[in-house]
């Protein structure tokens, strides 16, 4: 035991000291912050700039209705298609919106002359405001009042609550649910891969390397397997660890830094407003954003996060366990790594399925596939993590639980035995069928 | 008394037998040479010994104890495929090997320190591994292999890489290893240090041991009657002189000796007075010297015979 510590301790300090291990430390949050701040800077950033587009409408419907704001500047301007053109040419202006005239009815169609591809945002407020615009013609036209109109409009929003046995009710978020467990199978996915490997490189290093030969007249082949096993669970918890708190430390920083340049409006945006119905075209979304941010707030403090955490580190670890070992085997069957393709196989492609039906078993929780994936073990750990925050019956959960830890004890068991005959094999080229026969041996 | 005893040891993997009742006893504070040509199963029986692998039938006693997990500690062992962690400093890397033998952290730094002044290689304690040479990295796996001060200690081909001056420092520090109590198996090709270190040798082939024993007696046992004589005084062939029952293998005179050689090997039971004797009255002889075989006559011809039967 106290040697196995060696072990662990040697895996675990040689692999944190790595230039690697630190540049990704560093990198990770910086780039997970950037997904949470960048949105928030780059709205900043264009709001510096405003795009000038220039209104040539010919059917004077839409004079003075598309309003300036601090991205869209608007010119409106009555002369010819083709000076008009001419001018955007030599102005430059962002855009040139060309409404022609329509003989019978009421516009439908407009064009958008610009230098460079118009962006979306554009785009599409011009499409609001115009069909807002024609709505409200057509409405005159068929003689209903706007306001009566308006009184007509509804906005359902249903809310999801689940009974359970108890009879309480908990007001449950499907869309939230299913983001964050997907969120939670892709991360344990991504562990697995990446310190598998790590286990699976750290075998081929011993063995090319030729000392595992001193380090078994030791210790057991065992020992050593299950050392660097755990030695790199824990480096890759430590990874983890840093990573959230630095990400968070980042995101913090940033927040406390800006929020005084931030202007006030801004500030209103991001806080959760209450939602008045405005018809005035690009507020009504500000306020349905609202709506929607109030509920995500509300469905991430709905999380249950003593289950959703320790049901996390559980398959998060019993899944790398499991795989590690057979990464293990793998790495003691082959003298390089350029010969670890073939066996590379077996053991990728129960992850990949899992992680494709993750995605699948998102948006039916409840079905024979949901099922039967989050029991077997080898794809337990990721479909089971997605199933979690959508609500798992504790069976289900603990019978996937319990079949995950025989199952690791069970690769873990098979593992070894490849892996103690593997570690003293040179140069000799392996296959299934000299797999086997280690299988079979005697020690 | 022996130290260490292996008897009707076998191993048979899925497709082939690697050791065949094969039994040797290792004497206490003796240097023990394990001889064969390559594939015979001396590395299946060092990993046997060093409990990597379990025998599929046989014993192993320990110092008269059924051998056990707990006797690893009390081996030291350097195998024929050796190596170290490249990215390793040279002195963390000698600690972690040398606590895994069972030293404490400080005994081990304390013994360390000792062994790498000896070997004049402190300078090294915090560089890489890969920046060492390859003699140098052999010095540093020599000093892990024995820094825990074990009983037994097995070096599988301990000299390959090593140049010449290195080599004398290695098996100075073996002989003196085994003066201060330790008993060693020594595997090798390398037959000169086999007669220069060796107290017994056992030799396996094709997963049997053929021959055992004390070099002396083995050599006495292979001596084939042979001895060589130098002389001067007599012109022309000895052959003219030897009675029946005595056969002349060689003369040679070398051109800056004054002195002829012969060499003559004595048919049946002759003794070597009768020989001197005969010679006497023609030449005047300078020495007089039997010729044992080399170790290496030994195994080839052993390892040959095999092949025939």
């Amino acid at each position: 035991m106290k040697k196995i510590l060696l072990v662990i301790k040697r895996e675990y300090r040689t692999r944190v000291k790595k230039r690697s291990f630190i540049i990704m430390t560093i990198l990770g949050p910086i780039l997970m912050a950037s997904v949470f701040i960048l949105p928030v800077f780059l709205t900043q950033m264009s709001d510096g700039s405003a795009k000038t587009i220039v209104v040539l409408d010919e059917t004077g419907v839409f004079y003075g209705k598309f309003k300036n704001s601090d991205n869209m500047q608007f010119q409106y301007t009555v002369t010819d298609l083709e000076s008009a053109k001419e001018n955007l040419r030599q102005n430059d202006d962002y855009a040139l919106l060309y409404i022609p005239k329509t003989e019978v009815t009421v516009p439908t169609s407009a064009n958008l002359y610009s230098d460079r591809q118009p962006s979306i945002n554009v785009k599409s407020y011009l499409k609001n405001v115009m069909k807002k615009e024609v709505e409200l013609l057509k409405l005159a036209a068929s003689g209903i009042d706007e306001e009566v109109l308006r009184s007509i409009k509804t906005k359902i929003s249903i809310n999801t609550i689940k009974i359970d046995e108890s009879g309480s009710e908990e007001k449950t978020f499907t869309e939230v649910s299913m983001g964050l467990g997907i969120f939670a199978g892709i991360l344990i996915y991504m562990f697995i891969f990446i310190f598998g490997a790590q286990v699976m490189r750290g075998v081929i290093e011993e063995k090319t390397s030729r000392i595992v030969e001193i380090i078994v007249s030791s210790i057991k082949p065992f020992q050593l397997m299950m050392g660097k096993i755990i030695g790199i669970a824990m480096v890759g918890l430590t990874q983890f660890l840093l990573w959230i708190v630095l990400t968070f430390a980042i995101v913090t920083g940033f927040q406390l830094a800006f929020t005084n340049q931030l202007p006030k409006d801004e500030m209103q945006k991001m806080i959760p407003a209450n939602s008045q119905l405005t018809i005035e075209a690009g507020e009504e979304e500000i306020a349905e954003q609202d709506n929607d941010m109030a509920r995500i707030f509300e469905a991430i403090n709905s999380i249950n996060y003593e289950v959703m955490i320790l049901s996390f580190l559980f398959f998060f670890l019993a899944g790398y366990l499991l795989y590690a070992a057979l990464f293990a085997a793998i790495g003691s069957a082959v003298d390089s790594e350029a010969d670890t393709q073939q066996f590379m196989m077996p053991v990728t492609i129960p992850l990949i399925i899992s992680i494709v039906i993750a995605q699948f078993v998102i948006q039916n929780p409840d079905g024979p596939v949901a099922f039967w994936f989050s029991i077997i073990p080898l794809t337990s750990p990721v479909v089971m993590m997605a199933r979690i925050p959508l609500g798992v019956p504790y069976f289900d959960l603990y019978l996937s639980m319990g079949l995950l830890i025989i199952g690791f004890i069970a690769t873990t068991w098979l593992a070894a035995k490849i892996y103690r005959t593997g570690i003293l094999m040179y140069g000799k080229k392996v296959n299934y069928k000299e797999i086997w026969k280690w299988l079979i041996y005697k020690r | 008394m022996d130290l260490f005893k292996a008897s009707e040891i076998t191993k048979i993997y899925a497709n082939h037998t690697a050791l065949e009742k094969v039994s040797i006893s290792v004497q206490d504070q003796s240097i023990f040479g394990l001889l064969g040509p390559n594939g015979a199963g001396k590395t299946t029986l060092i990993r046997i010994i060093n409990q990597i692998i379990a025998p599929d039938e046989g014993q192993l006693l320990f110092n008269g104890e059924p051998m056990r997990q707990k006797h690893i500690s009390q081996i030291g062992y350097l195998p024929e495929e050796r190596g170290l962690y490249k990215k390793m400093k040279v002195g963390e890397q000698a600690l972690y090997l040398a606590q895994l033998k069972g030293l404490s952290k400080p005994e081990a730094m304390k013994r360390l320190k000792e062994w790498f002044g000896k070997f004049e290689i402190m300078a090294w304690w915090n560089r890489k591994v890969e920046e060492l040479s390859k003699g140098m990295q052999q010095k540093v796996q020599f000093i892990v292999t024995i820094v825990h001060e074990p009983r037994l200690l097995i070096f599988d081909e301990p000299f390959s890489g090593f140049d010449p001056i290195n080599v004398n420092l290695l098996k100075d520090e073996i002989l003196r290893i085994r003066d201060n109590g330790a008993t060693v198996i020594f595997s090798t090709h390398n037959m000169e240090s086999v007669e220069e270190l060796c107290d017994h040798i056992a030799l396996i082939d094709n997963s049997r041991k053929i021959l055992d024993g004390r070099v002396k007696d083995v050599k006495k046992a292979y001596k084939s009657n042979t001895f060589e004589v130098a002389f001067n005084g007599f012109y022309g062939s000895l052959k003219s002189i030897l009675k029946p029952g005595y056969e002349l293998l060689g003369e040679f005179h070398e051109k800056d000796e004054d002195l002829k050689r012969a060499r003559i090997k004595i048919l049946k039971d002759g003794e070597a007075n009768n020989l001197i004797k005969q010679l006497l009255p023609h030449i005047s002889i300078h020495s007089f010297t039997e010729i044992l075989p080399t170790m290496n006559e030994i195994f080839i011809t052993k390892v040959k015979e095999q092949k025939t039967k």
